[in-house]
């Protein structure tokens, strides 16, 4: 499978303040990312993760440097509507998101706008809006739904665009864990059975755990990019970095500091579950 | 306590009325405000009153809900009687008493004018207890969409009336949970006086004015994201059908509007 995301010595300066030095926010990143990937973004607050998520759809452009999506400059001005359904963006506060008081009009928003004909953008619609679980909610309005669940029909929204891949900026910060739990289920499944390519921007270190890669940001450059389980049994790099690792992964490490002998690059619950097992046998 | 709030006076239901083509339903509405118009006797009233009742009976909407939407307007209904009775004059006095003088034209006109008021009332209301504000909004851009010509912005302006729709109960939301904090910090906004309370107010403005900014910016970056570029070339999930039912309803308000004039010319003829 071929890159779908090609970012080359990107830096981006948000335009400066009369009087005031723009400021870099991303330093020169350079990250590829495969077709059908589960990536993961991690960082502080201003590390710049949103404003890198900014430029795959072309929200933001580049100050300098080159960002391209499926052979698509996100510079290119005439392109950019092709772009944004290429790469669908979903954002932090589901009620910000949502355009329409109909549930299934909403998830129609981007097909009406892309001149959808009318039959094919009613199946897209329900399509999507089974694929997230909420069809039976299609005639509700957003306001009579969970967090969780106005979550999920914006992500239905950008489904039924068909797009290649999904960025999502921490679509769970604002969700209970039962939302929570509901949202990440559902971008798994498009991932494994879509094959939609996500991003996911989060600050939840156990959703990073679920991803097949993990990039960490700080001070807009990439520090680390590898496997999770590789990324997270650097505890004390990420400590510095000021990141959390997963809770089993921190009790294994407290535990190997106590002379304990547990693996160092637990995880899962599961895996940690085993390993104090072990300890008592 | 203030989710308790229902916007816009629509009474879901699938009666006939309410499965009526919304564009048909506004084109009705207003052949029914120009039938009562047109119409300068009760005997005309009386014609727009059978529409309204036959109207009503179809639309399966409890009568009372009509006496509701006409309860704020009793003192205006009131103002109207007492001035057209005190200050007409004309045809045999019926009841004198030192300057006051109330006449068969007065009682004739106000009770006129008060049936004119309510049938406007009542039949106005039903085209908004029958068809959702969303609904309404998406007949009007298409009724309008003719102006687009003359370069008015039919589009935009019907895309603001929703994302408002949209939005109203996420900042009645937004409202309670500000005024429940300003609360814990000691604002007082259900006491004082009149003034104090205005000024209290302002504690929840603010706020809520700056939230709504933010909401709003990004709100237009989602739409963006989502290759929102204004009503060119846009096709809608919503389809507005009219079928035969339309047609015939549309031409029953056509009859009842040609009879309300044809008995107007009567009328006036034999000199009624």
């Amino acid at each position: 499978m071929g890159k779908i995301i090609e970012i080359k010595d990107l830096r981006f300066a948000y335009a400066a303040q009369e009087g005031e030095k723009a400021e870099e926010v991303l330093r020169g990143i350079s990250l590829d990312i495969e077709e059908g990937e589960f990536t993961a973004i991690l960082g502080h607050n201003g590390s710049g993760k949103s404003t890198l998520a900014k430029h795959i759809n072309g929200i933001l452009v580049p100050s300098s440097g080159k960002v391209t999506v499926d052979g698509i400059d996100t510079a290119d001005e005439e392109k950019i509507f092709e772009l944004r359904q290429r790469a669908g963006m979903v954002f932090q506060n589901p009620d910000n998101q949502i355009v329409s008081s109909v549930v299934e009009e909403d998830v129609a928003f981007a097909l009406e706008n892309l001149g959808v004909p009318y039959e094919e953008m009613r199946r897209r619609v329900d399509d999507a809006l089974k694929a997230v679980n909420m069809y039976d909610y299609r005639l509700h309005s957003p306001s009579q739904l969970s967090g969780g669940q106005k979550q999920r029909v914006a992500i239905a929204g950008i489904i039924a665009m068909e797009p290649k891949c999904i960025i999502l900026d921490e679509p769970t910060a604002m969700l209970d864990p039962q939302g929570r739990k509901e949202v990440m289920a559902v971008i798994r499944k498009m991932n494994r059975e879509k094959g939609i390519t996500i991003v996911l921007i989060t600050h939840y270190m156990d959703e990073a755990a679920q991803c097949g890669r993990v990039v960490v940001m700080d001070k807009g450059k990439v520090v680390m990019d590898d496997t999770p389980r590789a990324v997270f049994s650097q505890v004390e790099k990420m400590k510095r970095i000021g990141l959390d690792v997963p809770q089993v992964t921190e009790l294994a490490w407290e535990l190997r500091k106590k002379g304990y002998d547990v693996p160092a690059d637990i995880i899962t619950e599961d895996e940690c579950v085993d390993a104090i097992e072990k300890l008592f046998r | 306590m203030l989710r308790d709030i229902t916007i816009g006076q629509y009474f879901p239901g699938n009666s006939l009325i309410h499965r009526l083509d919304p564009r048909f339903k506004i084109v009705m509405t207003l052949i029914y405000i120009v039938m009562l118009f047109t119409g300068s006797s009760v005997f005309c009233l009386a014609l727009g009153a059978v529409y309204t009742i036959i109207a009503i009976a179809l639309s399966k909407i409890p009568v009372k809900m009509f006496f509701k939407s006409l309860r704020p307007l009793l003192p205006f209904l009131v103002l109207t009687a007492v001035l057209n009775v005190l200050f007409l004059d004309g045809g045999d006095v019926l009841f004198k008493w030192k300057f006051i003088e109330i006449t068969e034209d007065g009682v004739r006109t106000s009770v006129f004018m008060i049936i004119r008021i309510v049938l406007l009332i009542t039949g106005s209301s039903l085209l908004t207890y029958t068809t959702s504000p969303i609904t309404l909004t998406d007949a009007i851009e298409r009724l309008l969409s003719p102006l687009k010509k003359i370069k008015v912005p039919v589009h935009e302006l019907a895309m603001m009336m929703s994302i408002a729709l949209r939005f109203i109960p996420t900042l009645i939301e937004e409202t309670d949970k500000i005024m429940s904090a300003q609360k814990a910090r000691g604002a007082e906004i259900d006491s004082g006086s009149f003034m104090t309370r205005a000024k209290n107010m302002i504690s929840i403005l603010v706020p809520l004015f700056i939230s709504s900014f933010r909401r709003a910016d990004e709100l237009a970056t989602a739409m963006e994201c989502r290759c929102y570029r204004g009503g060119d070339g846009r096709t809608r999930l919503r389809q507005l059908r009219s079928a035969a039912r339309d047609y015939i309803a549309l031409t029953v308000t056509v009859v009842f509007l040609a009879g309300t004039i044809v008995l107007n010319i009567l009328l006036k003829q034999f000199g009624i």
